[in-house]
């Protein structure tokens, strides 16, 4: 059953990450990523590791890809809007990848514990693990993520001749 | 485990090729050359998950979460440069950004 489900998912996220990398336009892209990420968070929970999977649908699909969106908001790099409805072309993929998501998960939901996931990494010793054996690393990491902090306040502050200072878009 | 190991190397496998296609496909944009370097990550991960689930310990999934901290890191500071950019030559064309110097 767990076998079936991860071939499922494994063709969800690569279908998902094709249509990613093929879009025309790049919020669809983004969309497509996220429901690829999506997959993928329920594989890595099939493979006994349920924290990562949280962490990839926490940071992946809502830090990272928002941020994306934001930045192509930002920039309005979406080319122009129409508010005519989407075609089957645009609803077709769309639903195929939800539709076979949702019968998946609630299959994974309605089934009963096989003995094969009785060895998931629990969050106790998974965090044993990263502050015990790795706690120089969760400081160099969180060294890195200072400096790239820094960095992006360095680019994004206001330029010295702009005449729009302080907001962060400068109208042409 | 319950696939072979040998499936989710194919799976990660294919996921970096895609993203490697996208990084070498769209010269166009930056943000979608940098779609393709997330998808490579993430088949990273999904490599040090699945070593992870075949040895029964954490020290993959660790590898996975340091790989998921870099990945926010890089993509924060990314996006601040192709702001930047933008800001100054108004297009995110990779082929614009050929000089050093302005």
């Amino acid at each position: 059953m767990e076998t079936t489900l991860f071939y499922i998912f494994a063709t969800v996220t690569v279908l998902a990450t094709m249509l990613a990398i093929c879009a025309r336009h790049p919020v669809h892209a983004i969309i497509h990523l996220v429901t690829s990420f999506f997959a993928l968070a329920v594989i890595f929970y099939l493979l006994a590791a349920p924290l990562v999977a949280m962490f990839e649908v926490l940071i992946y699909a809502g830090a990272v890809m928002v941020l994306f969106m934001f930045v192509i908001m930002m920039l309005s790099l979406g080319g122009g809007d129409s508010d005519k409805r989407p075609g089957p072309r645009l609803w077709l993929p769309a639903g195929f990848l939800a539709g076979t998501v949702l019968a998946s998960l609630l299959s994974l939901a309605t089934m009963a514990p096989s003995p094969q996931t009785a060895n998931v990494i629990t969050a106790r010793e998974f965090s044993q693990t990263l502050f015990g054996r790795y706690g120089i690393a969760v400081e160099i990491i969180s060294l890195q993520l200072l400096f790239a902090v820094v960095g992006a306040l360095y680019l994004g502050r206001p330029r010295q001749r702009g005449t729009a200072a302080g907001s962060g878009e400068e109208a042409p | 485990m319950i696939v072979p190991l040998a499936h989710v190397l194919l799976l990660a496998m294919l996921l970096f090729c895609l993203g490697l296609v996208c990084v070498l496909v769209w010269r166009r944009s930056v943000i979608m050359l940098l779609i393709g370097i997330e998808v490579m990550l993430n088949a990273a991960m999904l490599v040090c998950v699945a070593g992870s689930a075949r040895t029964g310990g954490a020290d993959g999934q660790v590898a996975a979460l340091m790989v998921m901290a870099v990945t926010s890191a890089e993509v924060s500071l990314a996006l601040a440069l192709v702001v930047y950019l933008h800001r100054r030559r108004k297009t995110v064309d990779v082929d614009a950004f050929r000089e050093l110097q302005d």
